[in-house]
């Protein structure tokens, strides 16, 4: 239980006739917190955050923001503003007439709401862009207007909707950086829909992960990585190794599935004695992928499973890892790294 | 627009110049001679090249009060059928594009339609209809039968500009606080103002040189179109009749010409943000 959260989900769900978009979610997020809701298109993120804004309604449950019972009120009741995937600038408008839309439309003098803009206008660095119109603005700038059109409103909670999702990889990572100052800088509550689960990491306090409709699990993004909670939250947020059944047995004593990340296990000659304490597995290199700063390895063990190894070319080269393919090898891997999946 | 890809294209053939020029004066020409037969000083022939050269019919025809009457009233339905199709067509346009409801292509299909369908046919099928209501014929029917394809028009061009907004728009300005009201207000009307611009002025055009619906909805009414056609049958006023086929062709010329321009900029604006 968090204390005073700014948004809670109550045993929401939203169908769309047999289609179960949002099934039975319960979530709370806090007070100014960063937090993302990840998972791949379908899942029901976009849904639930629609919700938030008020563009939906759910079909069951009840959403709360700072406890008070929102479910039912129109999105232009609802103390919270959202940044969208295309933008949705007013291209009829000036940068500060979409800028000032909410001030204008609560009435707010235009002497006032001008300066407004202006000090939105230096948060999000695009001063003197005022009058402008969207048309003449690149995405990236765009974003940052949408942002500041939101953000005017002194929103409790801000909702994201895939915003970065229209840029290059180099804005985007520079945008994700400015993000968590801006929200650090204002303070509230970001929420934030992302498929891309680095962005998820690099940004949030917390992520949820969704999958058809329901969330497998809440955490932060150390969390998240490296005590994934289910199958499917393994396989999506990086990538992982699922061992299960007599080879799980031969690693760690029990049947019980668990995932270790490629990364964790360490690559051994197949007569080298694990240090003490190590869980350990015999077999051979399959094939061996070299990108430079690592090399990616699979390796077969003895019963049939293939474990991905990912290692470094601290003191390797693309000829040293190359020649690897077809040997015997020992992996081996802290007991503390595995992680038991629950589905 | 235009001059700047024309530098690109390559140089018409002398055989589809002419061809283009040919088309040019094979729509153009009747009307030239409509114009050059209002100057004449003989009242019933058509001679060339003309006997003479005189004004006068310009005098006559705007001291004819039924003219006046004709014109007065043609304005007077084409504004109001016009007023009516910009109302009704917005909705038509909003409900088929924003909702998803049972049968809206079917809607959409008969929306369309009446402007599809043979002006005779449309022009019986109201008589039939009005008569057998009991409607008395009257100013307000020829106003019905109008709009029932100046609906069209605006509806065409309104759903057209909707279809190429984004959709998102609309929800966040209700995120920023507005209601349905404000919305519209604020950001539906400035995005669809010039395609209202565009359809009114052409549903205003077709209105004003109805015929054949009209001959079927009026009463002892007679539109300008309709006092045009009874003049054939008076040869000593043809100078007069031609005057007024003049007047008419500036008085269409005029919106279609803005209405094209305002849908090329208004297209134009929209490639920008893409």
């Amino acid at each position: 239980m968090i204390k005073n959260p700014a948004i809670r989900f109550d045993n929401v769900s939203r169908h769309f006739g047999e289609i179960k978009a949002v099934h039975q979610v319960d979530l709370e997020i806090g007070d100014g917190e960063f937090f993302s809701m990840l998972g791949p298109s379908g899942s029901g993120k976009t849904t639930c955050l629609r919700m938030i804004a008020g563009f939906d309604r759910p079909s069951e449950g009840k959403i709360f923001l700072y406890d008070r019972d929102v479910s039912n009120l129109p999105p232009y009741e609802r103390p919270v503003n959202t940044v969208f995937q295309d933008y949705a600038l007013f291209p009829h408008m000036t940068i500060e007439d979409n800028i000032a839309y909410g001030l204008m439309i609560k009435g707010m003098p235009k002497i006032k709401r001008m300066k407004r803009v202006d000090e939105m206008l230096n948060l999000v660095r695009l001063p003197g862009f005022g009058y402008r119109k969207p048309s003449q603005l690149s995405g990236g700038q765009r974003q940052r207007v949408a942002l500041a059109r939101a953000l005017i409103n002194q929103p409790k909670v801000l909702l994201l909707d895939e915003p970065l999702g229209a840029l290059d990889l180099k804005l985007r990572q520079q945008m994700q950086v400015e993000l968590k100052n801006i929200q650090r800088e204002v303070g509230i509550t970001f929420i934030f829909v992302t498929h891309d689960q680095e962005e998820a990491i690099t940004m949030s306090d917390r992520i949820a992960v969704f999958s058809e409709g329901k969330i497998e699990q809440v955490g932060s993004p150390s969390d998240i990585y490296e005590r994934p909670a289910t199958e499917f939250v393994a396989g999506f947020v990086g990538t992982s190794n699922l061992v299960s059944g007599e080879i799980a047995k031969r690693a760690t004593g029990s049947t019980k599935t668990f995932s270790i990340r490629p990364e964790k296990i360490h690559l051994g000659f197949a007569g080298d004695t694990p240090a003490a304490g190590m869980a350990a597995l015999d077999g051979t290199v399959r094939d061996v992928v070299y990108l430079g700063l690592y090399t990616r390895y699979l390796v077969e063990i003895e019963g049939g499973a293939d474990l991905v190894v990912i290692e470094q070319n601290l003191k390797t080269t693309s000829m040293d890892v190359l020649s690897a393919k077809g040997q015997k090898v020992k992996l081996s891997w802290h007991p503390d790294h595995i992680s038991h999946l629950g589905s | 627009m235009l001059s700047k890809s024309s530098d690109t294209r390559p140089k018409a053939s002398w055989a589809l110049t002419l061809a283009a020029l040919g088309t040019l004066l094979f729509l153009h020409v009747p009307m030239w001679i409509i114009f050059l037969y209002t100057l004449t000083p003989e009242e019933a022939t058509y001679t060339f090249p003309l006997p003479g050269f005189t004004t006068k019919w310009y005098g006559v025809a705007l001291q004819r009060p039924d003219l006046w009457r004709s014109l007065t009233l043609s304005f007077q339905v084409a504004a109001i059928a016009t007023a009516a199709a910009l109302i009704l067509g917005t909705f038509a346009a909003a409900a088929v594009y924003r909702s998803n409801f049972f049968g809206r292509e079917s809607i959409s299909f008969l929306l369309v339609l009446p402007i599809a369908l043979p002006g005779i046919v449309t022009g019986i099928a109201l008589r039939t209809a009005i008569g057998g209501l009991d409607i008395p014929f009257s100013f307000w029917t020829i106003v019905i039968g109008h709009a029932t394809f100046c609906v069209v028009v605006v509806y065409n061009n309104v759903l057209a500009r909707f279809r190429r907004t984004s959709a998102t728009m609309i929800e966040a300005s209700m995120d920023l606080g507005a209601n349905s009201f404000q919305t519209f207000r604020h950001v539906v009307l400035p995005n669809i103002a010039t395609a209202l611009l565009a359809g009114g002025m052409l549903a205003f055009a077709l209105s004003f040189d109805e015929v054949i619906v009209t001959t079927f909805t009026a009463g002892q009414q007679t539109t300008l179109p309709i006092w045009i056609f009874s003049q054939l049958s008076r040869p000593r006023d043809r100078p007069v009749t031609n005057v007024v086929a003049t007047i008419v062709i500036l008085i269409t010329f005029l919106p279609i010409f803005f209405a094209q321009k305002i849908s090329a900029e208004a297209s134009d604006t929209e490639g920008e943000m893409k």
